[in-house]
């Protein structure tokens, strides 16, 4: 256990920041929720590290991220659903296309 | 594992049974008939479960080493909520029978009980881990909701828009979490996190955990920088729906938003959060209002009209007193009704004819007076007109942070206040398209169905009584007193 917390914490961080970046810049809604899947993740990365070097006598953190990850799946499942419905709809997914109702 | 803890949990048993009947008789009752008895059924079970709610007295409970807890507050903003779910039934009624959903409105049942069991637990939870598994038990199948009109493009689109900003908001509640967790001492306890920050002095870090808690909980109540997923959502949701998340969605959301405040961050509020809040609650004030004034769709409209009134109802947490959440609670069920009967006159004329423009209302006391009727009045509600009970809810709630004393808080009163006459035009425009705008009627004369009438009734009588008979804000100023700290 040679390795200090930051080495954990640094990538956790530019997960989290790459996954807001590509929840704005990307097209695709796909792409989106891909997006949102490593901003959940870097979280959960978040909880495990503290967990691990903070407070190795406890559990919290771990539960807290198996409860997270079962949460994120549900999300990936209804946000698909409705993907696919959008994709029927107008055949295609960019969002550039969900236009029907703006200011 | 002592299986009788969750015996201290009523108020979610009972929606949790509720769920399973409904659950038990959509699936394995013949398709034959379209199931129109479904509805009543459901209806009259949901009135009393309601009652039961309100009426089984019970000693507060608390279960799970305290990660759940039931006392006063907690069951009096149920039995509110419920008021609120039960309206919603009555006035979608006619819309879940019609040809295109009757097929699914066992669904619509069922994803509308599972939304409601969230909220209770979100209301309930006294650590982060429950709150969160009841905000997405609350979020997820209201995204399946909002998807509910199948045929309709506008439907899907607005569920795109939800889910998406919906799970970017909890992405971002998480990682605040995670700071949170990282500071309190290895505990996600409210009252754990409140003594670490105690004990502890004032860092950064907290300051960065407490914004992004602030951001995740704002989306779902659309505060200011938050909101912009609101208008296009309750544009493209089935009526019924956007009615759903604008009262019973959002008073949930402002209890547990308070509790959280006052527990777990209700020492370092002076330092930090109160100058967040305080520039968030004058920018959800003021933009929502004017926003509002230039919608022609009345969802949309409403949709505004809703986030500056989520700016009011946070005025409560900032005077951070058993007052202030006595009279957020009195704000929420009077907001329930006012705004539920303006969303059941807009959901009948939507039903009937298909109009939701406010140009369609002009001259519509020609053809329905009692919807005219029943309209005005809520917009009068909902400005603040005395003598009706939306006058008093802004009254108590401003007076409940102008007895704090502080100076900051006198002057946000003000610019509330100020907002409250900018939104009196707005409001009016509606009345005076009904009442005074000239030409033909462009809605014809129809008569609503049972359901929109008793829920319409239900409405005016809230709308015309709650603030006249002192014992409505009495229930809620004694259930608020609570040891906030």
């Amino acid at each position: 256990m040679d390795l200090d917390m930051l080495w954990y914490l640094v990538p956790s961080v530019i997960m989290f920041a790459a996954g807001v970046y590509g929840f704005m810049t990307r097209k695709n809604m796909i792409a989106m929720l891909i997006s949102l899947e490593l901003m959940l993740n870097a979280a959960d990365l978040n909880f495990v590290v503290f967990n691990r070097f903070l407070f190795p006598g406890q559990m919290e953190g771990m539960v807290f991220t198996l409860f997270a990850i079962a949460i994120a799946a549900a999300e990936t499942a209804v946000a698909i659903a409705i993907i696919v419905n959008i994709y029927r709809a107008i055949g295609n997914t960019d969002v550039n296309d969900a236009d029907k109702m703006k200011y | 594992m002592d299986y009788s803890q969750f015996g201290a949990m009523i108020p979610e048993l009972i929606i949790l049974g509720l769920f399973f009947v409904v659950f038990v008789l959509d699936v394995f009752t013949r398709d034959g008939s379209k199931k129109s008895w479904l509805t009543p059924v459901t209806t009259v079970l949901f009135g009393l479960a309601t009652v039961a709610i309100w009426l089984i007295p019970s000693a507060d409970t608390s279960a799970f080493g305290g990660m759940y807890v039931d006392d006063n507050a907690c069951k009096a903003i149920k039995a509110i909520l419920n008021i609120g779910v039960f309206i919603v039934f009555l006035q979608s009624a006619s819309w879940v029978d019609s040809d295109e959903t009757a097929i699914r409105k066992g669904e619509f049942y069922e994803l509308i009980l599972a939304t409601l069991f969230g909220m209770y637990l979100m209301i309930s939870a006294r650590h982060f881990l429950l709150f969160v598994i009841g905000l997405e038990t609350a979020s997820l199948p209201l995204a399946a909701l909002v998807a509910f009109n199948k045929k309709h493009y506008e439907s899907h689109e607005a569920a795109i828009k939800y889910i998406l900003t919906a799970v970017f908001s909890s992405a971002i509640l998480l990682m605040g979490l995670s700071f949170v967790y990282a500071f309190s001492g290895g505990s996600l306890y409210f009252s754990d996190i409140a003594v670490a920050i105690t004990a502890g002095s004032m860092s950064g870090l907290l300051v960065v955990a407490l914004a992004f808690v602030i951001a995740g909980i704002g989306f779902k109540l659309s505060l200011v920088p938050f909101h912009l997923w609101t208008a296009d959502v309750y544009q493209g949701a089935p009526t019924a729906i956007t009615s759903y998340l604008s009262v019973i969605s959002k008073g949930a959301a402002a209890f547990a938003f308070f509790i959280i405040f006052a527990q777990a961050f209700g020492q370092v509020f002076a330092d930090s959060w109160e100058w967040m809040m305080y520039g968030v609650i004058i920018l959800t004030i003021t933009v929502g209002n004017l926003f509002a004034i230039r919608q022609k769709n009345m969802k949309r409209f409403m949709a505004f009209s809703s986030i500056s009134q989520a700016g009011y109802i946070m005025l409560g947490v900032m005077s951070q007193s058993a007052i202030g959440l006595g009279s957020m609670m009195y704000y929420i069920f009077v907001y329930i009704v006012s705004n539920l009967g303006a969303f059941a006159v807009i959901a009948s004329i939507e039903n009937k004819t298909g109009k939701v423009g406010m140009d369609d209302y002009d001259g519509l006391h020609k053809t329905n007076p009692w919807l005219s009727f029943a309209m005005t009045l809520a917009m009068f509600s909902l400005a603040g007109i005395p003598p009706f009970a939306g006058f008093f809810s802004k009254f108590f709630i401003f007076n409940s942070v102008a007895s704090t004393g502080s100076m900051a808080l006198y002057m946000l009163v003000l610019v509330a206040l100020i907002n409250t006459i900018i939104s009196l035009y707005y409001y009016l425009l509606v009345v005076k398209a009904i009442w005074i705008n000239t030409g033909e009627a462009k809605i014809e004369a129809f008569k609503s169905n049972g359901g929109e009438k008793a829920a319409l009734w239900i409405c005016v009588a809230g709308i015309v009584f709650f603030g006249l008979v002192p014992y409505i804000y009495d229930y809620c100023y004694n259930a608020a007193q609570i040891p906030l700290f």
